[in-house]
């Protein structure tokens, strides 16, 4: 153990979410570390998206308690969390194409002009968001020139690019990522795995989930390995293999609660 | 790592005003405002000559429709407008053939336009401020909306146009200069006086098949039918009223629901024909046809045809094209004289029946065929 | 690493705030239809000499106000990838209590508007309540809303034309001059409505969200936009423009006509869509929707003053809309 104990970021305990006869939250526990990148996986039905979802807001647990910097939260939807500092990239990235960049990073936060023009007449202060969405996406360092493109005429890359960006302009204490790589091809994967690499460099830990075993042992720090509805494992992946965590998640192979290491 | 991926027209040749598609955009509307504004400061006489205009109108590939004789040159001829309810009913498509051959006959110019549906008042305000702003001496209309045209009309005969209500009058009369029509009463009383003779003291249970609340023409007719029958409303003869707002197919309906509540019915007194042909379908269907007396007005050619083959008993015929001619006379005679036309001028309504009764004047199914308007 | 622009590059030549907005105004999908607006103006010139002086450019204008108003609403409902087929029903609705209160009840004339209006928002209400709260296609409700709203015109108003209305009720049919042309103060009412609208979609969040909810709902929805609200909120205001648009009626032909607008739903949306707005949602201008009517309006004008029948004006205007589309699919594929 080289670090004194940290308070986590986000912390959960005995969540338990059962929908009519099925379980899917079955005494769950959770704990993210202040800067770390946290892959949660999981096999189908493991529990992973009601995880996700408690911890987001967008489902209330039957049972448990959540922490956030050692506070105890209920998030009523996914706004609260939201308004608490948890920003989540969903996997269908929640865009609208044929906006501009600008606009979708502030959709529903939008800046207005300072004084009588924005107080009465409600002006949005374009220029100041074109600005402030400029200097954002070039904090995560990607490239894009004009803030007024349509997000439609990007690349898959890109688009998830703005995405990112949302959330990590906005977040406060935690970017969850829902699939980010799941429909990128190898190159903008490599993009992708860079820029999370970027928002934890921000000082936002992240939560990531993938199903790619390959991308999570590349940019994750711990790996949260769910099933049957519990924590069965938390490993680091320098000293764990891929395979070894596969056994985990499958049954093959009984976890054992690996915190610190 | 991030390459710079730069998909943006934007940045280039910042020097110069690029043209962009929203700087184009800016000229031409500022363009089409100056337009506007040097428009409105004064009467903008466009004097490009007729030839390109003939070109673009073939280019356009709308050279079918035009109804000026020749290019339009409103120094010289008179322009008259008419205006009819819709351009389908070939009531109106006869209308406007007579004012088109008589304006032609006589050198004028005649501008038309009709409404969407029957009731279209907007479209016929629409098109009495158009031919104004064109300059046409006398608007021939038919109302669609009989009291909610006259506020328009007032309008162009405050321009000094002169303004004949044409088979309709407005609500009320005066709201045109004058009214060229059938006498809808008379003709409803024709028929009425022919039905009392066929049914020959038989006793009658009557089904009146209407056009719709509150339509003059429609109410004249009918209570004519009555006075001619010599009952009144509300006579407990009359077992049915329905209305078809002159459609067959709604006649047909009206006439099924009339047979449902009284399958007794001997005579059937319909709007128009359409509303008698509808009416016949459903008694044939109903094997009654044989059983009952159809009377109705119009006096189109498919209607007299349909007294011909003794589906109607009889019907009382009018003349849309002497009013068509009629009007554009009036509208000639205004121009050259100063004289308007006034009050109402009735163009005449006979009974056309293949099975004449004493006592009753009319003429037979051969002058019918001869005198009817639409496609023969 | 590499090396990023900085934003003062970027944006360097958009510091002109006039510029930037008026460009914004004129967005990609204006452009055509303004083009086929000034073609056709050009044509219709060369026709007939009478057609660019003042009193008849005021009279296109004047003709077009209330399918004009009428098309600010449906572009608002069409922006949410809804759409609208009740407005003309529910307009002449509106004109209907307008009138009968101001003649038949001696009501206020003010008073008389204002509940005609509110008739008329409540009906937008109703449609768009019944769209999120029963998640049915605003094509269906608006259909049936369309019925009902005529039948009850139709009921109320007894088949009757109202008409010797109060002078109050037909101000915006009242003109003023501007050198030789008369200018009626209800098409001035209707440039000031889209510009009103024309603000409120490009210069507010409210706006962005509309778009965004036509664009994506649901990414709406994730970044915390009231979706419910905001589209009832836009059936609501829609219905209130419809209701000025029946006033705007009133104005024009001085009476309360139960068979007014049956066909109107059909020519907004014509305007809507000639105006280069997108019926799958969150694309468009309304100023578009202005030149659109404009088009139909000039179209209608220019060929009665050539004497050319109005059955081609209807099939003329429905080659128009296919073009129309035609041309905007193209371009979006061209810009891909």
């Amino acid at each position: 153990m080289e670090s004194p104990a940290q308070i986590p970021v986000l912390q959960a305990r005995g969540l338990v979410k059962r929908y009519g006869n099925v379980t899917a939250l079955d005494g769950t526990d959770f704990d993210l570390l202040p800067g770390e990148i946290l892959a949660v996986i999981g096999d189908n039905g493991a529990g992973k998206s009601s995880l996700i979802k408690a911890l987001s807001g967008a489902t209330i647990p039957d049972e448990g308690q959540i922490f956030l910097d050692g506070k105890q939260v209920h998030f009523r939807s996914p706004l609260d969390a939201r308004k608490q500092g948890i920003e989540t990239v969903y996997q269908d990235l929640a865009v609208a194409p044929a906006l501009a960049i600008a606009d979708n990073l502030f959709l529903g936060r939008e800046l207005r002009r300072p004084g009588v023009l924005g107080s009465v007449f409600r002006m949005l202060d374009k220029k100041r968001m074109l600005t402030e969405a400029s200097s954002h996406m070039q904090d995560l360092k990607i490239g894009i020139r004009s803030m007024r493109q349509a997000v439609e005429t990007l690349s898959g890359g890109q688009r998830q690019g703005v995405a990112v960006a949302r959330s990590a302009a906005f977040a406060r204490h935690v970017v969850i990522m829902d699939e980010p790589t799941a429909a990128l091809g190898v190159k903008e994967s490599g993009m992708v795995l860079d820029l999370i690499r970027r928002v934890r460099e921000k000082g936002l830990p992240v939560i990531l989930i993938s199903h790619n075993m390959p991308h999570v042992f590349e940019v994750a720090d711990r790996v949260h390995i769910q099933r049957l509805g519990r924590r069965v494992a938390v490993v680091r992946p320098h000293n764990f293999s891929m395979s070894d965590a596969v056994a985990i998640m499958t049954g093959a192979m009984a976890g054992e609660e690996v915190t610190n290491n | 790592m991030f390459e710079r991926i730069t998909s943006s027209k934007e940045g280039k040749g910042r020097t110069r005003l690029p043209l962009t598609r929203r700087n184009g955009t800016l000229l031409l509307l500022m363009a089409f405002f100056c337009q506007l504004g040097l428009a409105a400061c004064g009467d903008n006489t466009n004097t490009a000559s007729t030839g390109a205009g003939a070109a673009a109108t073939t280019a356009a590939g709308v050279a079918a429709a035009t109804t000026a004789a020749g290019a339009a040159a409103p120094g010289g001829t008179i322009q008259i407008g008419l205006i009819t309810k819709t351009d389908t009913n070939p009531f109106f498509v006869k209308m406007k053939e007579g004012a088109e051959k008589e304006a032609q006959a006589k050198g004028a110019k005649l501008l038309s336009a009709a409404g969407k549906f029957d009731g279209d008042n907007e479209s016929q305000v629409t098109a009495i401020e158009n031919m104004v702003n064109a300059g046409v001496k006398g608007i021939l209309i038919t109302p669609s909306n009989t009291k909610a045209i006259v506020p328009a009309i007032q309008k162009a005969r405050d321009k000094g146009v002169l303004v004949i209500a044409l088979d309709t009058p407005t609500d009320p009369q005066e709201g045109t200069d004058a009214l060229f029509a059938t006498d809808n009463k008379k003709a409803g009383v024709l028929i009425g006086q022919y039905a009392k003779a066929a049914m020959a003291g038989k006793p009658a249970k009557i089904a009146t098949l209407d056009l719709a609340p509150g339509i003059t023409v429609g109410v004249l007719r009918h209570d004519g039918f009555l006075e001619g029958y010599g009952i009144k409303n509300g006579d407990a003869q009359i077992v049915c009223s329905q209305d078809t707002q002159g459609d067959q197919a709604k006649g047909q309906t009206a006439m099924e629901n009339c047979l449902q509540k009284e399958p007794g019915i001997n005579l059937v007194y319909t709007i128009n024909e359409p509303a008698a042909l509808g009416a016949y379908t459903a008694l044939k269907a109903a094997g009654k046809e044989k059983d009952v007396l159809i009377v109705s007005v119009d006096g189109g050619c498919t209607g007299v045809q349909g007294v011909k083959d003794g589906k109607i008993g009889a019907t009382s015929q009018q003349y849309p094209l002497k009013m068509a001619t009629a009007g554009v006379d009036a509208v000639v005679d205004f121009a050259a004289s100063g004289k308007k036309a006034t009050g109402y001028t009735d163009t005449g309504v006979t009974l056309i029946t293949g099975k004449p009764q004493t006592g009753v004047d009319a003429k037979d199914i051969q002058f019918g065929l001869d005198n009817c308007w639409g496609n023969k | 690493m590499s090396k990023v622009i900085t934003p003062n590059q970027t944006e360097a030549g958009a510091s002109d705030d006039t510029r930037r907005m008026l460009s914004q105004a004129f967005s990609v999908s204006t452009l055509g239809p303004l083009i086929a607006l000034l073609i056709a103006s050009a044509f219709f010139a060369i026709q007939s000499p009478r057609f660019l002086t003042g009193t008849n450019l005021s009279l296109v204008v004047q003709q077009v106000m209330v399918i004009g108003t009428l098309a600010i609403g449906q572009t608002l409902v069409i922006l949410t990838a809804g759409i609208d087929l009740s407005n003309g029903a529910v307009m002449a609705l509106g004109t209907i209590v307008m009138t009968k209160f101001a003649t038949d009840y001696g009501l206020n004339p003010f008073a008389a508007i204002l509940a005609g209006l509110i008739v008329c928002a409540l009906f937008g209400a109703l449609n768009g309540t019944l769209v999120t709260r029963l998640g049915l296609p605003p094509f269906i409700v608006t259909l049936g809303t369309l019925n009902i709203a005529f039948a009850l015109t139709h009921i109320y108003s007894n088949e009757q034309t109202i008409s010797d209305l109060p002078a109050a009720l037909t101000f915006f049919g009242n003109t003023f001059k501007i050198g030789e042309t008369a200018i009626t103060y209800g098409t001035i009412l209707m440039f000031v409505l889209f510009f009103l609208t024309w603000f409120v979609l490009q210069q507010t969040a409210v706006g962005r969200h509309i778009y965004a909810l036509g664009n994506n709902p649901e990414a709406a929805r994730l970044t915390g936009i009231n979706t419910r609200r905001l589209l009832i909120m836009v059936y609501s205001v829609a219905g209130l423009i419809y209701g000025i648009a029946g006033l705007l009626l009133i104005s024009r032909t001085s009476v309360g006509d139960p068979q007014a607008g049956q066909t109107d739903n059909l020519d907004s949306i014509t305007a809507v869509v000639l105006g280069g707005t997108s019926l799958f949602g969150g694309r468009g201008s309304v100023l578009g929707t202005l030149v659109g009517a404009l088009i139909v309006g000039i179209f209608r004008n220019g060929l009665q003053l050539m004497g050319v029948k109005s059955i081609f004006q209807v099939l003329i205007t429905g080659v128009l809309v296919i073009l129309a589309v035609s041309v905007d699919q193209l371009a979006r594929r061209r810009q891909k």
